[in-house]
């Protein structure tokens, strides 16, 4: 069993550029995913029905598909419509989008949730549209939801292991490259297990860090 | 209160040349079944405070918040120095909602609850629309931020985020926030009423120093010493419509309408602690 370890040690830069590739797709996709997310949360939140009601069944709808289903429709599906990503691109994509949709449903949950006064007080002072939803509506909401962005981040990080089916050279697909070079699975696979378990660390101490700053903010 | 011609209103403006800093005309709310103002009009005057009493219920939060539009009145008129808020020139067109923040721009209001923004600190709280709706110099904002928070008596708070302070600070910065984009009027909704009574004095002091230095005002209170005192007239407002209005001398000591007379009775009863102003 030392002996598998030993193994896998000897590649550990394998492991390492996987984790690199990891970590660049979840922070990536993570940041896209909040973006994605706010512009989402401001159409559900939208006055119009219009507006509203396509964007909520685009949201309920992605949130019902397999992630992995939604990476092979992104990889091998869209190149029939003429749409052609590269594996690394095209995990990122399906990252973000599905993430989007998660993330908008949370920021609308926290909009809603938050005092009408604020707004109100916002649009008595001349406030409107990006501006007011830029600088007041979303930083507390922000603020508010949190330790729920946390977990969607280890969520994403979770997810993006299954991206090693369209090949993208990520933490799980350089562990599994090394267990069938050398057949060390058990070795191999707990050494990318300890990783992901390492990065989710990370969000977690962020969030709890982020959560003693926002605490005077509320 | 001052008459002013009725041919006025079929020709859409005021006609004086110069016009009022706020005239309402027949005003008109109903939220669902619920008529909640009806036919209300009233005047102010440039550096005149105009106060808003009547029971709860009454319609006076509504009535202010139809003044800048947060309810969009069902019927009637309000003109901001001659201009028709809620409607483009012409009086067909809504405003955009640009348009319509623009106006808002030019309206001060204190909130019952104070809503500070609580991600922002005070000096946050109070530059904040001048930057990003008015978009002035920063630097030029912050003095300006720094000359209300000296006169509104908490320069020592600049920093601090609105949770860490009193009820009676917050207002304070609540009205030093409003007061930054330099309104031509000032609104009151019921700005003590959430205070604890030892803090009521205080945001008192502030909002009688500026009707005194000019401010027009409009204050919706429960605050009779205040309106007593400080207002140039009242309009006492019962079941959405006005009842009377008079100036505070002859309201509190004549009132006409028997409403007015059973409300300051029960105020009467319920006041006879000396006020806290």
């Amino acid at each position: 069993m030392t002996h598998e370890f030993a193994i896998v040690w000897a590649h550990r830069d394998r492991l390492f550029a996987g984790l690199a590739n990891t970590v660049g797709l979840v922070v990536l996709s993570s940041a896209i995913a909040l973006l994605l997310g706010a512009v989402l949360a401001s159409a559900l939140m939208s006055q119009s029905r219009a507006v509203q009601r396509p964007t909520q069944w685009l949201v309920d709808g992605m949130r019902c598909v397999p992630f992995l289903l939604l990476a092979y429709i992104v990889y091998y599906g869209l190149p029939e419509l003429g749409i052609r990503f590269d594996n690394w691109t095209a995990g990122l994509c399906a990252l973000a989008i599905y993430n989007a949709a998660y993330i908008g449903e949370i920021l609308r949950g926290g909009w809603a949730s938050l005092p009408s006064g604020y707004i109100d007080a916002a649009h008595a002072t001349g406030f409107h549209g990006a501006t007011l939803y830029r600088r007041i509506i979303l930083p507390p909401v922000i603020l508010a939801v949190g330790p729920v962005l946390g977990n969607q981040m280890i969520q994403i990080i979770k997810d993006s292991a299954f991206l090693m089916i369209i090949a993208v050279p990520e933490l799980t697909h350089a562990a599994s490259s090394i267990q069938s070079t050398y057949y060390v699975p058990f070795a191999a696979f707990i050494a990318a297990v300890a990783l992901y378990w390492a990065l989710c660390r990370v969000v977690e101490l962020s969030v709890a860090w982020l959560e003693r700053r926002a605490q005077p903010r509320r | 209160m001052t008459s002013h011609s009725e041919a006025s209103i079929f020709a859409g403006a005021p006609v004086a040349a110069d016009p009022p800093v706020l005239e309402v005309r027949n005003l008109c709310k109903r939220f669902a079944d619920h008529q909640v103002l009806t036919d209300v009009s009233l005047r102010v005057t440039k550096g005149k405070t105009v106060c808003i009493l009547g029971p709860s219920g009454s319609g006076k939060s509504t009535l202010l918040r139809c003044l800048n539009w947060l309810e969009k009145p069902d019927d009637g008129f309000v003109f901001l120095s001659g201009e028709r808020i809620g409607y483009r020139p012409g009086g067909r067109v809504p405003m955009s909602p640009a348009e319509l923040a623009a106006v808002r721009a030019r309206i001060g209001m204190v909130f019952q609850h104070f809503n500070l923004w609580p991600h922002l600190t005070v000096l946050g709280n109070i530059i904040e629309a001048p930057i990003h709706v008015k978009h002035l110099p920063r630097a030029e904002v912050i003095a300006d931020a720094e000359r209300l928070l000296a006169k509104v008596g908490l320069s020592d708070k600049r920093d601090a985020y609105p949770a860490r302070l009193s009820g009676g600070q917050r207002q304070r910065v609540a009205i030093a926030r409003a007061l930054a984009m330099r309104p031509e009027l000032m609104l009151f909704d019921e700005a003590t009423s959430a205070l604890d009574p030892e803090l009521v004095g205080e945001v008192l002091t502030v909002m009688e120093e500026l009707a005194q230095e000019g401010m027009t005002m409009v204050v919706v209170t429960h605050e009779m010493g205040f309106a007593r005192d400080a207002a140039d007239e009242v309009v006492f407002l019962d079941h959405g419509r006005v009842i009377e209005s008079a100036e505070p001398a002859q309201f509190f000591e004549r009132p006409q309408s028997e409403r007015a007379q059973q409300f300051l009775q029960r105020f009467g009863r319920q006041q006879s602690r000396p006020s806290g102003v």
